[in-house]
C-alpha cells in the first residue's frame, strides 16, 4: 500500500465512524431505556441504562397462551414466526411476481408498456389513507380477512411496484449479448432469462428482497385491522400493545423494538455476501 | 397521440365511475347476519396489563364461549369502523364513552335495549355520560358504564407532608424545596389537563350550544396563571405523560397531577398520596358575591369507560348476558380489587383500605364527564394549539383563544350539500361509451392489431403482475379517489361535486398564505422533499461509495451498523429522536452543556419546536437518519453492476478518481438510481410518520406537511373521510405533475447530450 492509499483509507475509516456514530447514537438511547430499570429526567449527553434490568425483555418475550390441550403455547415465539413467515412470503411473491414483470419491461416493446409503467408509478403516489377503508372491504369481499394470505397478498402488491422498478433498472444494465448469445446457443428466451440473466441479476435480487421483507415487516395499522386473531398477530402489533390510551410502556416497547430488529439485522448480514459476491464476479461486461 | 391520451383518461373515469358506484353504496350493510346461540360471542378492548387480565377472568367465569381479543390502541378505532359495518367486527366492544357520538353517527353502536342496566345502581355521572339522543332525538343509553377515570393530584409525601390547597399555593414551594424538584408537574400543554383549571372558572371546553367554550376572561386568566407558574419554575417545560412520569418517579416533582394509570408505573419505594385537585384562588376572586369564599375547585374531566353493543351483537342472543355478568356488582368490585379500577356502579364500592381508589371516587364525584357529542372531536386541536401558543409566549391568551374559536368554526363548518349526480353521471357515461367505441375502433385497426400480436409474449410475464396491483392496490386506490366526489360518514356518503375540492383551493374562503392552508402546507411539503431527498442522496451515496473501495478492511461490520436505523421499528426511534429534542432534558441539550463545560463556552439550549426552523430542522434529521440506509443499499446493489475493467480502463487512461466517478460510476448506476430517488422523492412527499411523532406540526401546525393535514382531516378532526380524499387527489395530482414535468425534463437533457 503506498501513502495516498493509507491515507485514502484512513479517511474512508474516519467518514465511516462518524457516520456509525450518528446511525447508533439514537438506537443506543433506546438500549439504554430497554435496559434501564428506572429512568430518571435529566439532559445527560451518554446514554447508559439506570439500575439496568432485564426485566422488560423478559416481559416481552415470555408471554404465553393457553392451548386448548389445557398446555400453554409460547406466544412471543408464535408471533415472531408470524412475523418472519408473513414477511418472508411477502418478500418470495413480491419479488416473484415483479422479476418476470421488471424483465419484459426491460427487454420487451408491448402495447401498453408505458401505460403500464405511468400507472405502476401513480400507485406510489396516492396516501394510503385514502384508500384503506375499500381494501378491507375488497379482502373481505375475498374472505381473506383474518388470515396471513391476505396479509400477505396485501403486503406483496404494495410491495410489487418498487420492486419492479429497482429489478427494471437492474435489468437494463445487463448487456443483451448475455441473452442472445444463449439463445444462439438454443435456448428459448425463457431459458436465457431463467439461467442467464437471474443469476447476474441475484445482487439486485437480494437487494429488492429484502426492502419486499421491510415493507412487511414493521407494518402494523393494516396487521391490526385485518388479524382479529392473537395468535396470528405480527411482532408490530404485539409491540403496540405497549402504547395504551393514557400512557405507554416504554422500556418494554423499547426492548421488545431491539427483539425485532435482530431478524431484519441477521437477514442483511446473510444477503449482504450476495451483493459481494456480485461486486467481486465482475461478469457483466459491456 | 392525443387520441391516445384522451381515450386512456376516458377509460380511467369509466373505472373510476364504476369502482364508485360499487364501493359507495349507501345501502351496504342494512341487516347483519343473524348469529346462531352457539356461536361465541365477540368482545374487542384495548386493555393491558392487570385490567386486561382481570377482563380475562371476568369471561373465563362465563358460562359460554367468547373469543376475546385485545388490540393496540392505536388502531382500536380504525379497526371497529372498517369491520362493524360489514358484520364481522365484534357484538361488544369496550371504549371511552366520549367516542359515543361519533360511534353513534357512524352505525357503530346500538343503544342498549331498555331496562338492560339497574340504573338505580350507577353513579349519576356515569349514566349521563353514555345517555346521548339517537337520530330521532330520544335520549337512550348507549353504553354500559364500567369503570371511571380523571386526574387527580399525586403527592409525593416525603417531599410535601402538606400539599397546598390552592394551584397558587405551589408557586411558594420554589423555594423550600430541594434544588432540581419541581413543585408541581402535568401535561401543561394538553387540553385535557386543562379543562381541570377551566373547570375551576366554571367554563368548558364545550358550552351546551357546542361551540369553542374556551373563551372570555375566565379562559384568559386560566392561561396566564399557567404562563406564571411556567415562568416562575413551578412546572416543567412541554411536558408529555413520559416527562410527568419520569420527573414523580424519581423525585424530581413534588406533586403530579395525573391519571390512575399512573400508579402502575411508580416503584413501591415511592411514598405517596392521591388527594383531590387543589382549588384556583384567581378563580374565587372573580366571582359574584353570594356565592361567597369557598374555593372554587379544579374539576378534571371525566372518562367512562364502557361496554358497547355493536349492531351484530344486538341480535347475539348471548351477548346480552355477557354484558349483565361482566357489569354486575361482583364483576365492579373484582375489577376494584383486582385492576384498581374505579367501578361506575354504587354498589361496587371501593374496599375500605383501599385509600387510593377512594381518593379517585371522591375525585370522580366532583369531575364533569367529557362531553360524549361529535363536535368534542373538533375541540381539542384548536385548544391544545391555543394553550401551547400562550406558554410559549407566542401569543398573548386573548387572541390565541380567538385564533381557536376561529379554528373550531372553520373544522365545524358543515359539509358541503349534496349535488345531483346526473349532470357527472351523463358526462361519464357520454365520455366512457366514446372511450369504449374508439378503443374498440383502434384495436381492428390491421396496425394496432399487427403491435397487439407482437406483444403477446411480454403479456406473458406481466399478466399476474397486472391482476395482483390491479385488485389489491389499483382498485381500493380509484375507490379511494372516487370519495373524494363525497360527504358524511363511510357507508352514509352523498354526492358533493368537486365541493371538496373547491373548499381546499379556496383556502376555505380565508387568506390563500393563512396558516393551514393548502398553499402554505404545499410550500412547507415540497421544501420538507427537497432537503430530505438531497441529504438522503448525498449520504447514501457517499457511504455506499466508501464501503465499495475494495482495500477497505470491515466491510461488512460497518454495512450491518449503518442499516440499524433502518431496521428498528421507526415508531420508537422516531419518538427517542423527539425526546432528544427536549429542552430540559434531551440529550441535545446534554451534548451542549457537555460542550459547555469542556470549552467554557454559553451556548444556550435550543427550544427545538417553539420555532419554523428549528422544529423543521429535527423533523428533517430524524428523517435524514431514518432514509440514508435505504439510498447506501439501493447505491451498494446499483455499485454491483458497475463493471471493474471499464473503471480499470478508465484509469489506464489517466482518468482521475473524480472524473472517474463522474463519467463512469454516476452514469452506470443512474438506471437504477434514477427510480429510486423518484420514489424516494414521492415516498417524503408522504412521510407522514416522522412528522406526526417528532414535531407533531408544531409550533401552530407551520411543519405539517399535505399528507399530515390529511390525516388529520379524516382521523383527528371531523372523521371528514371525502375531505381528507380531497386531499389526497390533489396530492396525487400534484406528485403526477412534478413527475411527467422531471421527465420530460431528463428526456429533453437526454436528448441534447
Amino acid at each position: 500500500m503506498n501513502k495516498k492509499q493509507i491515507l485514502n483509507n484512513a479517511l474512508s475509516h474516519g467518514l465511516l465512524l462518524v457516520a456509525v456514530a450518528f446511525a447508533l447514537y439514537p438506537v443506543l438511547w433506546v438500549i439504554a431505556l430497554a435496559f434501564s430499570g428506572e429512568t430518571t429526567p435529566g439532559a445527560r449527553a451518554i446514554p447508559v441504562p439506570t439500575a439496568p434490568t432485564m426485566d422488560h425483555l423478559r416481559e416481552v418475550v415470555s408471554t404465553t397462551r393457553p392451548t386448548p390441550d389445557g398446555g400453554t403455547a409460547w406466544l412471543f415465539g408464535q408471533q415472531l414466526a408470524n412475523s418472519l413467515l408473513v414477511s418472508i412470503a411477502t418478500a418470495l411473491v413480491g419479488v416473484g411476481v415483479a422479476i418476470p414483470v421488471a424483465y419484459a419491461l426491460a427487454r420487451f416493446e408491448f402495447v401498453g408498456k408505458s401505460g403500464g409503467m405511468a400507472t405502476l408509478l401513480a400507485t406510489q403516489m396516492f396516501p394510503a389513507v385514502a384508500s384503506a377503508v375499500p381494501l378491507f372491504i375488497m379482502l373481505e369481499a375475498m374472505g381473506l380477512l383474518n388470515t396471513r394470505t391476505g396479509l400477505i397478498l396485501c403486503y406483496a402488491s404494495t410491495s410489487v411496484p418498487f420492486a419492479i422498478f429497482q429489478l427494471r433498472g437492474a435489468f437494463e444494465t445487463i448487456p443483451v449479448d448475455l441473452e442472445e448469445a444463449a439463445m444462439v446457443d438454443g435456448a428459448s428466451r425463457f431459458e436465457a432469462f431463467v439461467r442467464v440473466v437471474l443469476p447476474v441479476a441475484k445482487p439486485a435480487i437480494a437487494v429488492t428482497f429484502l426492502f419486499a421483507f421491510m415493507t412487511a415487516y414493521n407494518e402494523f395499522i393494516l396487521a391490526a385491522t385485518l388479524l382479529s386473531d392473537e395468535s396470528m398477530f405480527t411482532l408490530p402489533v404485539v409491540l403496540q400493545r405497549f402504547i395504551g390510551e393514557y400512557d405507554a410502556q416504554w422500556e418494554a416497547f423499547a426492548a421488545g423494538a431491539l427483539v425485532v430488529s435482530i431478524p431484519v439485522m441477521a437477514l442483511f448480514y446473510l444477503l449482504q455476501k450476495h451483493m459481494v459476491a456480485g461486486l467481486g464476479a465482475g461478469g457483466v461486461k459491456g | 397521440m392525443i387520441c391516445l391520451r384522451a381515450w386512456r383518461w376516458l377509460a380511467a373515469f369509466a373505472f373510476l365511475l364504476a369502482a364508485s358506484a360499487l364501493g359507495i353504496s349507501p345501502a351496504r350493510a342494512t341487516s347483519p347476519p343473524v348469529p346462531d346461540a352457539t356461536a361465541p360471542v365477540t368482545i374487542w378492548h384495548a386493555y393491558r396489563g392487570v385490567e386486561q387480565a382481570t377482563l380475562d377472568a371476568l369471561v373465563a367465569s362465563f358460562d359460554g364461549d367468547v373469543n376475546v381479543l385485545a388490540i393496540p390502541y392505536d388502531a382500536f378505532g380504525a379497526k371497529l369502523a372498517a369491520a362493524i359495518p360489514l358484520g364481522e367486527g365484534p357484538d361488544l366492544f369496550i371504549d371511552s364513552h366520549e367516542r359515543l357520538g361519533d360511534f353513534i353517527h357512524r352505525g357503530l353502536v346500538t343503544p342498549l335495549p331498555p331496562e338492560t342496566l339497574e340504573e338505580a345502581a350507577y353513579a349519576p355521572q356515569a349514566l349521563a355520560a353514555v345517555t346521548l339522543p339517537d337520530t330521532e332525538g330520544r335520549p337512550r343509553r348507549w353504553g354500559a358504564p364500567l369503570s371511571m377515570k380523571s386526574l387527580a393530584l399525586y403527592v409525593n409525601t416525603d417531599l410535601l407532608p402538606e400539599a397546598p390547597a390552592t394551584l397558587e399555593g405551589f408557586g411558594e414551594l420554589t423555594e423550600t424545596l430541594p434544588e432540581g424538584v419541581f413543585p408541581l408537574a402535568w401535561e401543561a400543554n394538553s387540553a385535557y389537563a386543562h379543562a381541570a383549571i377551566l373547570g375551576a372558572y366554571g367554563i368548558g371546553l364545550l358550552t351546551e350550544e357546542e361551540t369553542f367554550g374556551m373563551r372570555g376572561d375566565g379562559a384568559e386568566r386560566s392561561l396566564t396563571l399557567v404562563l406564571n407558574l411556567l415562568k416562575a419554575g413551578v412546572l416543567p417545560e412541554d411536558a408529555d405523560g413520559a416527562l410527568v412520569t419520569d420527573l414523580f418517579r424519581s423525585g424530581k416533582a413534588a406533586a403530579v397531577i395525573s391519571g390512575p394509570w399512573l400508579a402502575g408505573d411508580l416503584p413501591d419505594t415511592l411514598h405517596y398520596e392521591v388527594r383531590d385537585l387543589p382549588a384556583v384562588a384567581d378563580a374565587a376572586r372573580g366571582r359574584t358575591r353570594g356565592e361567597g369564599d369557598a374555593p372554587a375547585l379544579m374539576r378534571p374531566l371525566l372518562t367512562v369507560e364502557s361496554l358497547m353493543i355493536s349492531p351484530r351483537g344486538a341480535t347475539h342472543p348471548r351477548a346480552a348476558a355477557l354484558l349483565a355478568h361482566l357489569t354486575s356488582a361482583e364483576a365492579g368490585r373484582r375489577r376494584a380489587r383486582d385492576a384498581r379500577a374505579l367501578s361506575a356502579r354504587t354498589d361496587a364500592p371501593p374496599p375500605s383500605a383501599d385509600a387510593f381508589l377512594r381518593a379517585f371516587q371522591a375525585q370522580a364525584s366532583l369531575a364533569t364527564p367529557m362531553p360524549a357529542v361529535r363536535a368534542m372531536r373538533a375541540v381539542w386541536e384548536p385548544a391544545s394549539r391555543a394553550i401551547r401558543k400562550t406558554l410559549r409566549q407566542d401569543m398573548a391568551p386573548e387572541r390565541a383563544l380567538e385564533e381557536a374559536a376561529r379554528r373550531f368554526r372553520d373544522v365545524r363548518r358543515p359539509p358541503p350539500p349534496p349535488k345531483d349526480p346526473t349532470v357527472l353521471l351523463t358526462v361519464l357515461g357520454a365520455l366512457s361509451l366514446f372511450g369504449a367505441l374508439t378503443l374498440v375502433h383502434r384495436a381492428r385497426r390491421p396496425a394496432m392489431r399487427a403491435r397487439l400480436r407482437a406483444s403477446l409474449p411480454a403479456y406473458r410475464y406481466v399478466i399476474h403482475g397486472v391482476l395482483l396491483v390491479g385488485v389489491l392496490v389499483l382498485g381500493p386506490i380509484l375507490v379511494g379517489a372516487a370519495t373524494a366526489l363525497f360527504a358524511g360518514q363511510p357507508h352514509q356518503m352523498y354526492y358533493v361535486g368537486l365541493d371538496n375540492f373547491v373548499d381546499i383551493l379556496t383556502a376555505r374562503s380565508g387568506p390563500l398564505f393563512a396558516s393551514g392552508s393548502f398553499y402554505l402546507v404545499l410550500i412547507v411539503t415540497v421544501a420538507w422533499t427537497a432537503c430530505n431527498v438531497v441529504l438522503h442522496l448525498a449520504i447514501g451515496v457517499t457511504l455506499a461509495l466508501v464501503l465499495s473501495r475494495p482495500l477497505l478492511k470491515l466491510k461488512s461490520v460497518y454495512r450491518v451498523l449503518l442499516i440499524v436505523p433502518w431496521s428498528v421499528p421507526s415508531y420508537v426511534t422516531a419518538l427517542a429522536w423527539k425526546g432528544m429534542f427536549h429542552r430540559q432534558f434531551g440529550a441535545v441539550t446534554g451534548i451542549i452543556e457537555g460542550l459547555n463545560d469542556i470549552f467554557g463556552t454559553h451556548l444556550e439550549p435550543i427550544a427545538w419546536f417553539a420555532t419554523f426552523s428549528t422544529s423543521f430542522a429535527a423533523n428533517l434529521t430524524t428523517n435524514v437518519w431514518l432514509g440514508f440506509p435505504f439510498m447506501m443499499v439501493v447505491t451498494l446493489g446499483a455499485l454491483t453492476a458497475v463493471p471493474k475493467d471499464v473503471l480499470e480502463a478508465a484509469e489506464v487512461d489517466g482518468a482521475t478518481p473524480l472524473q472517474r466517478l463522474w463519467h463512469v460510476t454516476l452514469p452506470m448506476i443512474k438506471p437504477t438510481m434514477i427510480p429510486a430517488t423518484v420514489l424516494g422523492s414521492i415516498w417524503t412527499f408522504n412521510m407522514f410518520n416522522v412528522v406526526f411523532l417528532v414535531s407533531g406540526g408544531e409550533p401552530d401546525g407551520t411543519t405539517d406537511i399535505l399528507i399530515s393535514e390529511a390525516y388529520r382531516w379524516a382521523f383527528t378532526r371531523e372523521a371528514r373521510y371525502g375531505y381528507a380524499a380531497a386531499y389526497a387527489v390533489l396530492i396525487f395530482l400534484i406528485l403526477a405533475g412534478a413527475s411527467t414535468a422531471g421527465a420530460r425534463w431528463i428526456d429533453r437533457s437526454k436528448e441534447r447530450a
